[in-house]
């Protein structure tokens, strides 16, 4: 299976699991619980910026489509792309490993830590900046900041669920060829 | 020229991010409550379709609990029936009217248009549903939704061919006017983005005498929807020291976690107001 017909896939499964399943899950009525952003989590090291920042449009503009308001989860998704590389940057383990495999996985990024952290801080980025455009009206820090660590958290404990469900398996290519 | 290119090359990563951060809050300002746009039709369309192939399935487990709802509708509409009230006194006099217009005979005002809720949420700061069914072709923006107990519900936003999309009461845009059935003071209903279930109603003046469980009735001030419709409960009192009013907690009629089913209420005399009202506007500037 190719990359496109791959990533293509994850796109639309991502999106129904999203708005059909933990869209309808009322957790607590601060948390939103969101996996769909796994996608952009998932790009291949070699895509170019540019691209990994149109497909997070892409993706968040669908979903916003879903919600019937344009915008919030599109600026949040872009916001995440762009960060994406710094964060990789920082954390790849040694000069070379984002070439020996595709994707950031564990073993890739390095380690269970690593990835959490990667994880973990875009997925904070992510809420942080949508719930920042969506509560511009009622300025309560607290409130704010609350919802964005507890909607993280979860958001952390999801993607570790379906990273142990869904083991992708993962070629280690090296240069000898 | 060569150094603009250049910089341009540089930055490329960044100016696209910044535009398409550009284009989401352009996005996010523009799509106000009350605006329809391509966008709009084309994705509710789509969405529509999807969400309608969901929900045939879901109907299917919320069976029991539609059906016992439509009893307790159907309670109440066979209540309100004619025969089931008598006239006290028998003694009335006939009388020959001599003027030629029946004042006595009612006009409709209102007429209501059931529709399937295919989609709906709670947990956002924004919360809309989606009706469908052959009655949305008829449904305009601007209409009144109530769900099957005549509680209100929200008000259309968006009209596309087969699916119409509903703002919900919990849409921190929503300001619907809602009265003290009590004591008759009217105020403003908002929400506060926290809990679903539970509204605001502000502008309540501090003298008002008002106890837990009093009930909020739209007050038909707004050409959304009749007057006399039941929306809340008040829950809870709070006095704002600054001010002159009072805040008031309302829990809501309708349960916005279980909607089948919702009937947008169509104003037949909404457009004439509506010019009366361009009318008055267009003279006072």
């Amino acid at each position: 299976m190719t990359s496109l017909v791959k990533n293509m896939i994850r796109f639309v499964l991502l999106i129904l699991i999203q708005v059909f399943v933990l869209d309808r899950i009322h957790l607590h009525h601060m948390v939103t619980p969101y996996l769909y952003f796994l996608f952009i989590l998932w790009l291949p090291f070699k895509m170019q910026r540019g691209w990994v920042m149109l497909l997070a449009f892409l993706i968040g503009i669908t979903l916003d489509s879903f919600r019937h308001q344009p915008g919030f989860h599109a600026a949040a998704c872009v916001m995440l792309a762009y960060f994406r590389p710094f964060l990789i940057n920082i954390l790849i383990p040694q000069e070379g490993s984002e070439t020996n495999y595709d994707e950031p996985s564990f073993a890739s990024i390095g380690g269970l830590l690593p990835y959490l952290i990667y994880a973990g801080f875009l997925s904070f980025l992510h809420n942080a900046w949508l719930f920042l455009l969506e509560a511009w009206q009622f300025g309560n820090i607290w409130y704010f900041l609350v919802k964005t660590v507890l909607s993280t958290i979860i958001s952390l404990v999801l993607i570790l669920i379906t990273e142990l469900i869904f083991v992708r398996k993962q070629k280690y290519k090296t240069n000898t060829i | 020229m060569r150094n603009i290119f250049l910089f341009i090359r540089r930055y490329l990563n960044f100016l696209l991010f910044v535009i398409l951060q550009v284009i989401c809050i352009t996005l996010i300002v523009q799509y106000s409550k009350f605006h329809q746009s391509i966008f709009g039709g084309i994705a509710n369309q789509v969405t529509g379709n999807i969400n309608s192939r969901y929900d045939n399935v879901e109907y299917y487990f919320n069976l029991k609990k539609t059906n016992d709802s439509l009893v307790k509708a159907n309670e109440q509409l066979y209540n309100k029936l004619a025969h089931n009230f008598n006239v006290p006194d028998t003694n009335l006099r006939q009388r020959v009217d001599s003027v030629m217009l029946d004042s006595m005979e009612a006009f409709r005002q209102f007429t209501y248009l059931s529709a399937k809720v295919v989609s709906n949420s709670v947990n956002n700061q924004s919360n809309f549903l989606v009706l469908s069914g052959p009655n949305v072709a008829k449904m305009r923006i601007g209409m009144g939704v109530v769900d099957f107990g005549n509680a209100a519900v929200g008000v259309v936003t968006d009209v596309s061919e087969n699916y119409a999309v509903v703002m919900t009461l919990l849409h921190k845009d929503s300001k619907v006017n809602g009265k003290i059935l009590k004591t008759g003071e009217t105020g403003t209903i908002t929400w506060d983005g926290k809990y679903p279930n539970l509204l605001t109603l502000n502008d309540i003046p501090k003298s008002t005498k008002m106890a837990k469980g009093d009930t909020i009735i739209t007050s038909g001030f707004s050409t959304f929807f009749p007057k006399g419709l039941m929306l809340g409960r008040v829950e809870e009192v709070y006095q704002e020291k600054s001010s002159n009013n009072v805040k008031v907690a309302i829990r809501t009629a309708a349960d916005f976690y279980n909607l089948e089913f919702g009937y947008a209420i169509d104003n037949v005399k909404q457009i004439g107001i509506r010019k009366i009202l361009e009318k008055a506007k267009a003279a006072s500037n």
